[in-house]
């Protein structure tokens, strides 16, 4: 049974699952019952400023009939009185001495206003302290939440105040609603930063209702962005992360940094991990299904470790960092292409419409007597055994360009795979390339003589 | 079942979807290219097209694209044998469960029937008229087509509601009545006159629509239920007259407490299946065995799982009567011999093996007789149906025909019916277009 135990900038927990700073850490009651249901951490629900919240909050994003693959929010900080929060607070931790319980802060710009408020968290008990760089809406028109993470400046400076007056570990929570995420991240390291977490949510405008034509959530007519989150944000996550990790200021600097932005099972546990995460917060996910989720989050996290032979979290934190590469040493020579196996082959044929119409039209359709047939079908033909004489895909190895969209449209799994065949070339980057020959990469006629020398047919 | 109320027992076998049922089976259609649904439909309807549009909530589309390629979309959904038909032909039903693509079709087109949507309008007027004869579903799809192309259609029904199969052979578990009604009703709204209580019955008739109309769709369907030729007979009730009588009248219908059906068809599924639902203990009686039996393997387990028995090789005699009243119904064990013209063994009576079984009503589904009216008409038969060409044209000129009444092979159905209809009006048209080219030359 692997050991899932977390050590994060100093802040223990018996797992990786904390529940992030959101709706569901926004009280004693919540977070006891999180604990009860097996939860590593909790990152307390954003305490500060005064706030007053609205109706509704929350707008959804369904794909395909499939509920919350998304959501987005319009909620601000906790609304509950600080001194409540906090009693709580000390309460859960009293309670719960084994699990992490780090406090989520955002209060104005200004020394004395952070100075009192990281006392005040650190006379909780608390384990570490979050600092609210993240949330784009309601916050940040007054100056705080993504208003400070969009300005480095703004990010070491107050970073720099907490980290002056805190004991405890301090995690900078970063925005997504940046062009570089590196930026933010090496701001809150000279402003002293532990530790960083990443992502909050994305600016966004769920959806328009076509009934009413009101921007939703429609609050009394109208609308704002929100804060979007959930399955959907996954991949945008795991490139911010795999950014941090791979900055070498971030790297250098030895911080852990928290994962979240689409977590949802144990699997997308798995793959923040592979790029990096020491630690994983939930939000979405617990909101859609309750707490109980965790229970197969921990689960199938160990399982899967198991399988791998992985004994500890550290055994599989940031395995899959040296594969990130950029484009310019990848290798150019390197060949795969589709193919379909045709006893997999259910023949909906969706490969053949993908690669015809918007690839490279290297998928043939045959017959099931051999013969390379056009599409279209008798209208004479009826009746069940139609399905008989479906046409089957096969793909033109020699034309294909090795795209794998066909792959990814195919619904049977396994069905269409990227085989690595021969090139025949001598592996090349482009950065090797260039090097050697940088008229390649600026003159047409050049790259012309390039691909016939290397016997490379675009067709 | 016995604690349902008797208008509970006959409501549509299958329930409609609800929004998010249909949601999630349309959603999880995969939309295949040159889908092989669409090929196996005989009307071709572009299912994966209709579906995506039920999975985006365009259900107007979605009922507008099925009921382009079938006018009786909506019967089709419930009397089709979808499991011979698109649904057998589905690729997820390689190792999944396919898509329940009837339903979904009842799902999108009650849509548009319930709300009274108007799906399509009359084509520019041509200024020619044709005559269709018989509102099954062969007349109605071919007077919808015509109508669409511009043609002034006159529909002639000898009984008085129109939609023949639908409106009285089908029964209401599968179709209630006034789904096949509001099929005619959507005709009308094409423009389409329907004139019911008028039968055509001899060649003068024929030969007055000829000189009104440029042309006549024949769509008669079939005759009644062949006779038995036991003694007895006068007491064997008609299977087709007692649907007909279950689909108008449920209340007064005349039904048995030991009912025997004998054949063991479709029709013989859906006589007992009523029979069965008005309380009666049914039995069907057949000649032959299980294997030969021309219901759809689904139907008989339908009848199964009703609680319909079945006897194979077993063929009546005699309906054994008392002052007119059917006491039983006396048989002969039959055994499978060398094979007949339809390829199937032969079924022999052994000798001696005669027996009675109790009885207070004997219904008969043993097929249907030949269109009697083809030859009242002088038509050219093949097989005795009325023969065409490829046009649906008979052997008079200007006189067409699709339906049952032309099925000298395959299959007699709703929906081939209603492909033939189709076919015929763009034949009509193909022919008439053509008759005025060389008038105007």
């Amino acid at each position: 049974m692997s050991d899932l135990r977390v050590n994060f900038a100093g802040i223990r927990a018996p797992n990786p699952f904390w529940l992030a700073s959101a709706p569901p850490t926004n009280s004693g009651y919540q977070v006891n019952k999180a604990f009860e249901a097996g939860w590593g951490g909790a990152v307390w629900k954003t305490i500060g400023a005064p706030v007053l919240n609205i109706s509704n909050r929350y707008g959804g994003l369904s794909v395909a009939g499939q509920r919350l693959v998304a959501i987005n929010n319009v909620e601000l900080i906790s609304d509950r009185p600080l001194e409540v929060n906090l009693r709580e607070i000390a309460e859960v931790k009293r309670l719960w001495p084994d699990r992490a319980l780090i406090v989520s802060a955002m209060v104005e710009a200004d020394p004395r206003a952070w100075r009192d408020i990281i006392l005040m968290i650190e006379d909780t008990g608390a384990d570490g302290i979050e600092l609210n760089y993240g949330c784009p809406q309601g916050m940040s028109e007054r100056g705080m939440g993504a208003a400070v993470g969009q300005i480095p400046e703004s990010c070491e400076m107050n970073t720099a105040w907490v980290t002056s007056v805190a004991r405890i570990p301090v995690i900078v929570k970063l925005t997504p609603n940046v062009t570089h995420i590196t930026v933010p991240a090496r701001a809150a390291l000279r402003g002293g930063a532990q530790a960083l977490s990443l992502i909050n949510t994305i600016n966004s405008i769920m959806s328009v209702d076509l009934d009413t034509l009101m921007i939703t959530p429609s609050i009394g007519g109208r609308g704002t962005h929100g804060g979007y989150a959930g399955p959907a944000v996954k991949p945008i996550a795991l490139n911010m992360l795999t950014e941090l990790c791979q900055d070498e200021v971030v790297r250098a600097s030895r911080v852990p940094i928290s994962g979240m932005g689409g977590i949802t099972t144990w699997r997308d546990a798995a793959e923040f991990l592979l790029l990096g995460a020491s630690s994983l917060q939930v939000c979405t996910a617990a909101m859609h299904y309750g707490y109980r989720i965790v229970e197969d989050l921990i689960d199938g996290l160990s399982n899967w470790m198991d399988d791998h032979g992985f004994a500890t979290l550290d055994d599989v934190i940031g395995r899959s960092l040296p594969q990130v590469s950029t484009f310019g040493d990848l290798d150019l020579s390197y060949r795969a292409v589709a193919r379909i196996d045709p006893e997999r082959c259910i023949r909906c044929n969706l490969c053949y419409a993908a690669c015809n119409d918007t690839a490279h039209q290297c998928i043939d359709l045959y017959s099931p007597e051999g013969l390379r047939v056009q599409p279209g079908f008798d209208v004479r033909a009826n009746g069940r055994a139609v399905a008989d004489t479906r046409p089957t895909p096969q793909v033109r190895e020699d034309d294909c360009v090795g795209c794998a969209l066909c792959a990814n449209v195919c619904p049977v799994d396994g069905c269409i795979e990227m085989v690595p065949v021969p090139s025949g070339r001598q592996s090349v980057t482009w950065n090797e390339l260039t090097a050697a020959q940088p008229e390649v990469g600026s003159d047409w006629d050049a790259m012309q003589r390039y691909r016939a020398e290397n016997r490379i047919d675009i067709h | 079942m016995d604690e349902l109320q008797p208008a509970e027992r006959f409501q549509e076998s299958l329930p409609p979807l609800t929004a998010h049922e249909a949601a999630l089976e349309a959603n999880r259609c995969l939309y295949c290219y040159d889908a092989p649904c669409l090929q196996a439909c005989p009307t071709h309807i572009d299912i994966p097209t209709f579906i995506r549009k039920i999975a985006t909530g365009n259900l107007r589309g979605s009922a507008r694209t099925i009921l382009e390629a079938n006018f009786l979309g909506g019967t089709c959904a419930r009397v089709c044998p979808v499991q011979e038909l698109c649904e057998g032909a589905c690729v997820l039903g390689r190792d999944h469960t396919p898509i329940q693509i009837g339903r979904l079709q009842r799902y999108a087109v009650d849509y548009v029937q319930q709300r009274g949507i108007r799906m399509f309008q009359p084509g520019p007027p041509t200024g020619l008229k044709v005559a269709v004869v018989g509102s099954g579903p062969a007349g109605l799809s071919c007077s919808a087509e015509l109508a669409r192309l511009g043609y002034e259609v006159t529909l002639y029904e000898r009984r008085e509601l129109g939609g023949g199969l639908s409106t009285y052979g089908i029964i209401v578990l599968r179709e209630p009545i006034e789904v096949a009604l509001r099929e005619v009703e959507a005709l009308r709204d094409l423009g389409v006159q329907v004139v019911t209580g008028h039968e055509l019955s001899e060649r003068a008739h024929l030969e007055e629509l000829l000189a009104a109309f440029d042309a006549v769709f024949l769509a008669v369907g079939l005759g009644a239920v062949p006779a038995l030729g036991i003694p007895g007979e006068e007491y064997v009730t008609d299977g087709l007259a007692f649907i007909e009588a279950s689909k108008l009248d449920l209340a007064h219908l005349e039904v048995g407490r030991r009912v025997l059906v004998i054949g063991a068809g479709n029709t013989a599924v859906d006589a007992a299946t009523i029979a069965r639902r008005m309380g009666a203990e049914v039995t069907v009686v057949y000649r032959r065995t299980e294997a030969e039996m021309t219901a759809y393997a689904h139907e008989y387990h339908f009848a199964l799982h009703e609680g319909i028995q079945y006897r194979f090789l077993t063929q009546p005699v005699a309906l054994l009567h008392r002052q007119g009243q059917v006491v039983g119904l006396e048989c002969v064990r039959m055994e499978l011999g060398e094979a007949d013209a339809s390829g199937r063994p032969r079924p022999q009576p052994l000798p001696g093996s005669n027996f009675v079984l109790p009885a207070d009503q004997v219904i008969k589904a043993i097929g249907q007789e030949k269109p009697r009216l083809a030859q009242a008409l002088g038509l050219a038969l093949e097989g005795g149906y009325i023969a065409v060409d490829d046009a649906f044209e008979t052997s008079i000129p200007r006189v067409f025909a699709g339906g049952d009444c032309i099925r000298a092979r395959g299959v007699a159905s709703t929906v081939m019916a209603v492909q033939d209809g189709k076919l015929a009006a763009q034949g009509i048209h193909a022919r008439l277009a053509a008759a005025r080219q060389e008038t105007l030359l």
